[in-house]
C-alpha cells in the first residue's frame, strides 16, 4: 500500500540537511520541510492524541514551542506549521476549559443570557495574551472586549473562524474558557439575530402542502432513457 | 515575497497575461458523449488492474480497490470466544462515529426517546465533517425545486443512485436547512434574509448554502454543542473506536465491542440498535493518491457492516476532487475548494490556457486535469515532482471585486498565506485529490440496512450518490439520514425483543475466508492509518 509517509520519504533526505528539533526534550534530526506533525511521524511516534483533521480545521494540534535562545513562547498548529531548527515542542492536545449547559430553545438573545452563563465573561482583563496565542489570528480579545459589552452578534462575527483548540484558554489570566463563550454567541446569532429567511419558509410550507410530490413520484417512475433526456434538456441558471 | 520558485513564477507570468481576454470566455463544457470518454481514459476509477473483486460474504465478487479489500478480508481484532458476559456499558442505542451523521443521529435518537451512547476514534468532532468548505445544497429559492435538486443529483451520479434515497435527500433538505438554522448554524444570508446561494459542479440551479468556507465546521461544532448540551440523554465516549459489531441468536444486532485507542484494552457495548456512521477511507491512500480526509477516515464502517452480513454497493468508485492542492509539499493533497471555481476562476495550464470547463461535474473536471498533465504534459511539475495546474484565483476578485477572496474564503487563504502564498495575487498549483467515497453499506431510505437493527448513515453508506456525489450534498446527506438513522433506530429499540449476545459470526466468517485461501493478515479495521517511519 503507498502511504502518505512513502511520498515523504522518497524526499531522500540527504542527513546532513536534517535539523534537530525536541520533542518534550528529547532530540530528533528530521527533514526542514516538514510540518511539525510529520516530523514528529517521521521521528517515530504513531499520533493518537494531538490529531485529528490534518488541515487546519480541527483544533486537535495545539502545540507550544520555543526556539533556542529566544525567550519568547510560540504557539501554533502542529499540522500547519513548518519545523525550525532547534525547535522545544510541547503538544496541548487537551486543554480542561469550563463549559456551561443550556437548553437553546430557551434562551434569549441578550446580554443577560451571556452574562448568566459565563459571568466570568466579565472578568476580562484586557492583556490580549490569548489574541497573541490563537493560530487563526483571530483578535480574541476584540471579541471578549464585544462579550463584555453583550454585543452577541460582535461575538459571533469575529470569533467566526475559531477551531477551538485551546491555546487562548491556556493562556488566559482570567481562567477565561473564550471559544465556549464564542459558540455560545454564534448559536444565539443563528438562531435568534439572523435576519430570517422568507424563501425558505415559503419553501417548507409547499412542502408540507405535498407541492413537489407528484413531480417527485414521475421522476422516480421514469426510464433512464428519459431521465437521460430530461438531464440533458435541462436549463441552467447562468453564474 | 512569493513563496513560488523561479520556474513556477515564469509560468505564472504567462497565467497573468492571458487573464483579461480569458475573463471574457469560458471554455465550453462537454457533451455526456464527451464525459464518457475523457473517464475512460484518465480517472483512476477506470484503472482495471488496481481493483478486486471481494472473495467472501454477501456481497461476493464485487469490485473495490485492493487497497480496500485487503482491509475487508483482513482479520479481526477479536476472536468468537471474546468474553460478552459483563458488557461495560448497556443502551438503546450506540452511535459509532462522532461527525455530523453519528452527532445528527444522536440527537434524533434521544428526541425520540432512547439512552444513547455515542463513541468515537478520536475526540467528537475530528471528522471529515469539520472539514467541509464549500457548503450544503437545498432547493429553498421559488427558481429552484426539489424535482430539479433530484435531476440534478442522479445525472451527476450517472444514473445509478437509488430513485428512494435521492427523493429523500432531496425532499428533506430544505427542513434540514431549518433544523441546523434553528439549532444555530450561522448561513451565509443578505441583510434582508436571503440565503446567498452558489453553483456548483453539476448544478442547475444555485442551492449551495454556506457558512463562510467553515461550513462543515460550523455545522459540526454546532451539532457538537448541542450534544454536549443533552449530557443527560447521550453519553459521549471519545478515543473508543468500535473493532467488532456483536449480534444476538437471532441475527439482530446486540452491540459492540470498542477498544480503548490508548491503552488497547477491548470491551463490550450492548445495545438494542446500532447506528454506524463513521465515515469514508481517505486515509488508504487508492492508487497513491494524496487525501483530504482527517486522520481517522479508514473504511472502518464497511469492515465492521460487512462481516455481520450487510451489504456493499458503488464501492469500485471512489471521488477524487479535482483540487487538490499541489504546492507547497507541506500542504499536498489538501483541499482547494470547488467554491473557488465556483466563484469564477479557471483551472488553466502552463502556458496560461483553458482546457476544460471549470463547473463539469467532479469526475470528469478531474480526469481532464489528469489528462492535462499526464496525457498532455501541459502541466507544470514541482520541485518535489507534484504534477498540477493553475487554478487563477485572482480572477475571482477581478469578477466580484477586490476583497472578496478575503471574505468568502478566509480558511484557504489562511492555508497559503502560511507558507508565504497570497491567493489574491497568485494562482494556486492543483492536482485531484482523494476525496469521497462514493459507496459503501447500502442504505434503505429509513436508513436501515439488510442487517437487523443496524442502521447507517453518512459517507459509509452507498446508493444515495450513485457513481459520483456533487458537492454539498454529503452535509446534506449526512444530516438528513443522520437524522433518520436516529429516529428509526430509536423506534425499533423500542420494539426489539434482544436475545442473547454472540459472536457467531466470527466462526462463519474465519472459515469462510480460511476456504477462500486465508485472511490478508492485516488486523482489520485497521483504525489509523501508520505514517511512522521504518527504517
Ligand atoms: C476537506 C473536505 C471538504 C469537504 N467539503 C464538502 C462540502 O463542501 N460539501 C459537502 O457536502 N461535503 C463536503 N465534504 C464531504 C463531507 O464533509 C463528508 O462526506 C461528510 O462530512 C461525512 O460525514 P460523516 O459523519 O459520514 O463522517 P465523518 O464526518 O468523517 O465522521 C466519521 C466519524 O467516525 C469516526 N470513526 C471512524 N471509524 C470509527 C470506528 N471504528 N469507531 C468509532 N468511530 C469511528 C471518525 O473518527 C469520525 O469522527 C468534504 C470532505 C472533506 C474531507
Ligand atoms: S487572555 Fe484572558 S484576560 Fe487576557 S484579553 Fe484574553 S480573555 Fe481577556
Ligand atoms: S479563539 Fe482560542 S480556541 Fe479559537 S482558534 Fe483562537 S486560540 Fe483556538
Ligand atoms: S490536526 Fe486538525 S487542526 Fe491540526
Amino acid at each position: 500500500m503507498v502511504t502518505e509517509q512513502m511520498t515523504e520519504q522518497q524526499l531522500e533526505v540527504a542527513e546532513a540537511e536534517l535539523i534537530p528539533i525536541y520533542i518534550m526534550g528529547k532530540q530528533y534530526m528530521v527533514p526542514p520541510t516538514l510540518t511539525i506533525m510529520k516530523a514528529m511521524e517521521w521521528a517515530g511516534y504513531k499520533m493518537i492524541r494531538g490529531v485529528g483533521c490534518r488541515g487546519g480545521f480541527c483544533g486537535a494540534c495545539a502545540t507550544a514551542y520555543r526556539i533556542q535562545g529566544d525567550p519568547k513562547l510560540y504557539f501554533g498548529l502542529a499540522c500547519q506549521t513548518v519545523v525550525q531548527p532547534n525547535m522545544y515542542l510541547a503538544q496541548l492536545p487537551f486543554f480542561p476549559a469550563r463549559r456551561a449547559s443550556y437548553d437553546i430553545t430557551k434562551l434569549e438573545p441578550t446580554p443577560t443570557t451571556l452574562f448568566s452563563l459565563y459571568p466570568e465573561v466579565l472578568r476580562c482583563l484586557g492583556c490580549g495574551a490569548c489574541t497573541k496565542a490563537c493560530p487563526q489570528e483571530i483578535d480574541v480579545r476584540a471579541y471578549m472586549a464585544a462579550g463584555m459589552r453583550g454585543d452577541i452578534a460582535q461575538v459571533a462575527d469575529l470569533s467566526f473562524d475559531c477551531i477551538m483548540c485551546g491555546l487562548c484558554a491556556a493562556r488566559c489570566p482570567a481562567e477565561e474558557a473564550q471559544y465556549n463563550i464564542a459558540i455560545l454567541a454564534r448559536r444565539l446569532y443563528g438562531r435568534y439575530l439572523a435576519p430570517r429567511s422568507r424563501h425558505l419558509e415559503e419553501r417548507l410550507e409547499e412542502i408540507a402542502s405535498g407541492r413537489f410530490r407528484a413531480e417527485i413520484e414521475e421522476l422516480k417512475s421514469l426510464a433512464k432513457e428519459e431521465l437521460v433526456a430530461r438531464y440533458k434538456a435541462r436549463d441552467i441558471e447562468p453564474k | 515575497m512569493s513563496g513560488y520558485p523561479p520556474e513556477m513564477q515564469e509560468s505564472i507570468r504567462m497565467v497573468e497575461a492571458t487573464r483579461a481576454r480569458r475573463l471574457k470566455e469560458t471554455f465550453p463544457a462537454m457533451s455526456l458523449e464527451e464525459r464518457e470518454k475523457i473517464l475512460n481514459g484518465f480517472h483512476p476509477d477506470y484503472k482495471g488492474e488496481t481493483f478486486q473483486a471481494i472473495r467472501v460474504g454477501v456481497s461476493k465478487g464485487q469490485r473495490m480497490p485492493v487497497e480496500l479489500t485487503r482491509i475487508v478480508e483482513g482479520r479481526p481484532h477479536i476472536g468468537p470466544d471474546f468474553d460478552l458476559s459483563a458488557p461495560v456499558a448497556e443502551t438503546d442505542v450506540l452511535v459509532i462515529g462522532g461527525g455530523g451523521a453519528g452527532a445528527s443521529a444522536a440527537l434524533l435518537a434521544q428526541e425520540h426517546g432512547a439512552k444513547v451512547i455515542l463513541v468515537t476514534k478520536l475526540r467528537f468532532g475530528d471528522a471529515n465533517t469539520m472539514m467541509a468548505q464549500g457548503g450544503i445544497q437545498a432547493a429553498d429559492r421559488p427558481e429552484d425545486s426539489p424535482a430539479i435538486h433530484y435531476l440534478d443529483v442522479i445525472g451527476g451520479g450517472h444514473f445509478t443512485n437509488v430513485p428512494e434515497l435521492v427523493e429523500a435527500l432531496v425532499m428533506d433538505a430544505p427542513p434540514v436547512i431549518k433544523w441546523l438554522e434553528d439549532l444555530g448554524v450561522m448561513f451565509d444570508k443578505e441583510p434582508d434574509g436571503t440565503m446567498v446561494e452558489a453553483h456548483g459542479g453539476g448544478t442547475s440551479r444555485k442551492r449551495m448554502h454556506s457558512a463562510r468556507d467553515y461550513s462543515g465546521a460550523e455545522i459540526m461544532r454546532t451539532l457538537r454543542d448541542e450534544v454536549r448540551n443533552r449530557e443527560e440523554g447521550i453519553t459521549v465516549s471519545e478515543f473508543s473506536p468500535a473493532v467488532e459489531l456483536v449480534l444476538d441468536d437471532e441475527g439482530q444486532i446486540a452491540g459492540a465491542v470498542i477498544m480503548n485507542l490508548e491503552t488497547g484494552a477491548y470491551a463490550f457495548i450492548k445495545a438494542k440498535a446500532v447506528i454506524l456512521a463513521t465515515g469514508g477511507s481517505g486515509r488508504l491512500h487508492y492508487q497513491g493518491f494524496p487525501t483530504t480526509n482527517h486522520y481517522g477516515a479508514t473504511a472502518d464502517g464497511v469492515v465492521l457492516a460487512y462481516r455481520v452480513g450487510a451489504p456493499l454497493g458503488y464501492l469500485e468508485s471512489m471521488q477524487y476532487h479535482p483540487t487538490g492542492a499541489a504546492f507547497p509539499e507541506q500542504i499536498v493533497g489538501l483541499l482547494v475548494t470547488e467554491k473557488v471555481r465556483g466563484l469564477g476562476a479557471q483551472p488553466v495550464n502552463r502556458f496560461g490556457e483553458q482546457f476544460v470547463y471549470p463547473l463539469e461535474p467532479r469526475d470528469v473536471e478531474a480526469a481532464a486535469l489528469i489528462r492535462e498533465c499526464k496525457g498532455r504534459s501541459n502541466g507544470i511539475v514541482t520541485p518535489t515532482g507534484q504534477h498540477g495546474v493553475w487554478l487563477d484565483s485572482p480572477m475571482i476578485e477581478l469578477i466580484h471585486g477586490p476583497g472578496t477572496i478575503q471574505r468568502a474564503l478566509p480558511a484557504m487563504v489562511r492555508q497559503f498565506s502560511r507558507f508565504g502564498i497570497d491567493i489574491t495575487k497568485e494562482p494556486m498549483l492543483v492536482y485531484p485529490t482523494l476525496h469521497y467515497q462514493n459507496g459503501g453499506v447500502r442504505l434503505k431510505a429509513d436508513s436501515s440496512c439488510d442487517v437487523p437493527g443496524l442502521f447507517i448513515a453518512g459517507e459509509v453508506s452507498g446508493g444515495v450518490h450513485g457513481h459520483n456525489r456533487l458537492m454539498g450534498n454529503s452535509l446534506l446527506e449526512i444530516t438528513v439520514f443522520g437524522r433518520r438513522a436516529g429516529r428509526s433506530a430509536a423506534e425499533y429499540a423500542h420494539r426489539v425483543r434482544p436475545a442473547r449476545p454472540t459472536l457467531a459470526h466470527l466462526e462463519k466468517w474465519n472459515r469462510e475466508l480460511e476456504e477462500a485461501g486465508g485472511d490478508t493478515g492485516v488486523i482489520s479495521p485497521i483504525l489509523l492509518p501508520d505514517y511512522t517511519r521504518h527504517e
